[in-house]
């Protein structure tokens, strides 16, 4: 299967690799405005500034903020972060699925120069499932247990196209074997818990692809399977997006997965997006020392029983976020200027890089 | 830390755990392995969900009474003893689990967890437990501020140290380490990895690694077991199984690892098996890898293949173990990848 949609070069971090339009130059005052011309032709999501904040008892905590980047037609990128660096809160934000009475989104989230963020229930309905669908890790927890796994499928292809309930029967017999499910008029019939999970993992993709939506979200959709299993589910992900010119968002902890799904990969940690390039830029030369650190630290193939290095200290909590960078605490390459607020440098044409030591420092990747 | 010299500390003859459904029938979770774990190495268990990898791990640590063969401890069978000398004789060898959270009791303070083991045995005042539990606790990078909380004020990383200190206070010759990784982010998978590593060379440790994660076993392992279906398809040394496979499951284990590489340095030859593993209610016939094996012929559903020594120190069962060209993980490195290229236009010689 071809995989290889990023060309690869020497140094592949200054290639332009058709990122969207954005600014030139990020001036330390100048980081709000990153987004100015985010908005381009061809992008069917443009993410705008977007900040969470959830209502505790202690008070607002922030959870994620500033978060800018766009999605072209067809593009396939990656999230990744270690566990509370906001990725899935993200990946919810993004469909308006954050319980409205306890959080606070702002910023724009643009599908068809409409925001997500500011539309009626009502609304939002005619997006999800037709222009953003969304995929879980968990199938068995997303997946309704006392419908079939056709009535599950149909449901969205009769609110969507109107279609009546033998039609909406033929198409989802017809998606489900698209994703690989043998005997589909059976399952069809059948429920989710008398499925595996790895097929109930293909069903919830049958669901979320059954409407032909621009933008497939998919959260850690293959973490809980075993990696053949993983590997199966990749592989219809990949195929199904390039027949279909869906677009792909893949939020992951495994930069592997990144690494063979994704054109371009943004890194999250603590709420920010600390850095934002093409996939291949950044396995060879990260140039933002957490991705830097989550790359060293993977035990590898090839280096036994050598100690891993690992990323000392535990990533700040909502309540104490550091006022300067957000890893400073942690990075071994901190500095007195490291303690003021840091803005994305574009360092490369569409490579964006929270850290205002980006120039000075050869932080190894994946290759090391 | 070499596998091949010193003396076997675990020992599996003909080892075999079947468990009873309410249906009548038996799932044969682990079915006929024979094997052993030398002193001081790190023995690697990889295999997917309904291998049996871990109702293998409770078996070496006698928590399951095996149904048939046996686990010999230092030449020994531990359900030979009585009741009381089995509990003494436990304490040697422990086991960590892969959720940290749930194996430490949340009503109990850090300390009183660690120190818990030591009151069971007895022996020592109260004085001198909480001196080695705090012993211990520091000795897992945990200082003494640490000794007073309770498992939900710490995080993942930290709890499974505490599981680690309490399994090291009775001073164990084998730690079993049942996807003890698993749940854990990178940067504290690392951690825990280097000091499960920093602990085996201070204490001379026996490690058996249970895990799903390629990249894992390989990394921390002197030997590798690849188990299927409740029975080892290959076992070897780790550099070896990982260069170059000698069963078709293995490789397509391997083949199966998304690999954080430039996609120019990777090929794509994967490997995709269809359909799942089957159930070890029912195991397939003859060699149970074959529903998925993309070399099965009409003798692998007849006859099962023996599990057997095909050069120094590497098994397999496979028909055609001896004669297969199969590709390992030769995605790392140019020069390997086209040593692997070479290999393949030999094709597959049965």
């Amino acid at each position: 299967m071809s995989r290889s949609a990023t060309p690869a070069s020497a140094a592949p971090g200054e290639q332009a690799n058709g990122g969207p339009t954005r600014p030139e130059a990020f001036l330390p005052e100048a980081s709000t405005c990153r987004c100015s011309d985010l908005r381009s032709a061809g992008n069917i999501l443009t993410v705008k500034e977007l900040g969470i904040s959830f209502r505790t008892r202690e008070g607002e905590r922030t959870i994620t903020s500033g978060i800018s980047f766009a999605v072209r037609e067809g593009e396939r990128i990656g999230i990744v972060g270690e566990s509370g660096c906001g990725k899935s809160v993200t990946g919810f934000a993004l469909l308006g699925l954050l319980p409205r009475n306890i959080t606070r989104v702002s910023g724009q989230i643009l599908v068809d120069d409409s925001d997500i963020n500011r539309m009626k229930e009502r609304e939002l309905r005619r997006v999800r499932g037709r222009k953003i669908a969304m995929i879980f890790q968990e199938p068995m927890s997303a997946l309704d247990p006392v419908f079939t796994i056709g009535q599950q499928i149909g449901e969205a292809i009769r609110t969507h196209f109107g279609v009546g309930a033998r039609e909406a029967r033929e198409r989802a017999i017809d998606v489900l074997a698209r994703v690989g499910i043998p005997l589909p008029e059976r399952r069809h019939d059948e429920y989710p818990h008398q499925l595996s999970g790895g097929m109930r993992q293909r069903a919830m993709i049958a669901i979320a692809l059954a409407c032909e939506p621009q933008l497939l979200i998919a959260d850690e959709p293959t973490t809980a399977l075993d990696v053949t299993i993983q590997a199966q589910i990749i592989d219809i992900i990949l195929r199904l997006s390039e027949d279909s010119g869906t677009a792909l968002i893949f939020i992951t902890h495994d930069l592997g997965v990144v690494a063979e799904t994704c054109e371009r990969v943004l890194t999250m940690y603590a709420g920010q997006v600390v850095q934002d390039a093409a996939t291949d830029a950044v396995l060879v030369r990260p140039r933002h020392p957490y991705t830097s650190g989550l790359m060293r630290s993977l035990p590898k193939l090839t280096r036994r029983k050598a100690p891993l290095p690992s990323i000392p200290g535990r990533v700040p909590s909502p309540a104490a976020m550091p006022r300067g960078c957000r890893f400073a605490e942690r990075c071994a390459f901190s500095q007195s200027r490291c303690m003021s607020e840091q803005p994305l440098f574009e360092v490369a044409s569409g490579h964006y890089v929270r850290c205002c030591r980006h120039a000075e420092l050869e932080l190894p990747g994946t290759l090391a | 830390m070499s596998g091949a010299e010193g003396k076997p500390l675990v020992e599996a003859q003909g080892l075999k755990v079947h468990f009873d459904t309410d249906d009548g029938e038996t799932v044969k979770a682990v079915d006929g392995l024979n094997f052993s774990v030398m002193e001081g190495e790190t023995f690697g268990v990889i295999g997917e969900s309904g291998s049996g990898k871990s109702t293998l791990g409770r078996a070496i640590v006698c928590l399951i009474r095996p149904d048939e063969g046996e686990i010999l401890h230092d030449g020994c069978n531990p359900f030979t003893l009585s009741a009381r000398d089995l509990r003494r004789h436990r304490r040697e060898y422990q086991i960590i689990f892969q959720d940290p959270h749930s194996a430490l009791n949340p009503r109990m303070s850090i300390i009183d967890s660690v120190l818990e083991p030591l009151e069971i045995i007895g022996g020592a005042d109260g004085e001198e437990r909480r001196r080695r539990a705090l012993a211990a606790l520091d000795r897992v990078g945990l200082g003494a501020e640490f000794a007073e909380r309770y498992p939900h004020q710490l995080s993942g990383g930290q709890k499974q140290r505490v599981n680690i200190a309490r399994a090291l206070i009775l001073q164990p010759k084998l730690l079993v380490c049942d996807e003890s990784v698993a749940a854990l982010d990178v940067s504290i998978q690392a951690d825990i990895l280097n000091l499960l590593a920093d602990l085996q060379r201070e204490f001379g440790l026996t490690y058996v690694f249970i895990t799903h994660d390629l990249a894992v076993v390989s990394h921390v392992s002197d030997r590798i077991a690849v188990m299927y279906l409740g029975v080892f398809m290959e076992m070897g040394p780790a550099e070896e199984i990982a260069r170059r496979p000698r069963h078709p499951y293995t490789e397509a284990l391997l083949s199966a690892e998304p690999l954080p590489l430039p996609s120019a340095m990777r090929t794509k030859q994967r490997i995709i098996l269809e359909g799942e593993i089957p159930s070890p209610i029912a195991p397939p016939s003859g060699c149970r890898f074959r529903t998925r094996c993309r070399f099965a012929q009409a003798i692998c559903a007849d006859e099962r293949p023996a599990f057997r020594e095909i050069e120094s120190g590497r098994f397999a069962a496979c028909h055609f173990a001896e004669n297969l060209v199969l590709q390992g993980e030769n995605r790392i490195s140019g020069k390997a990848a086209g040593r692997a290229s070479l290999e393949q236009n030999e094709g597959f010689r049965p």
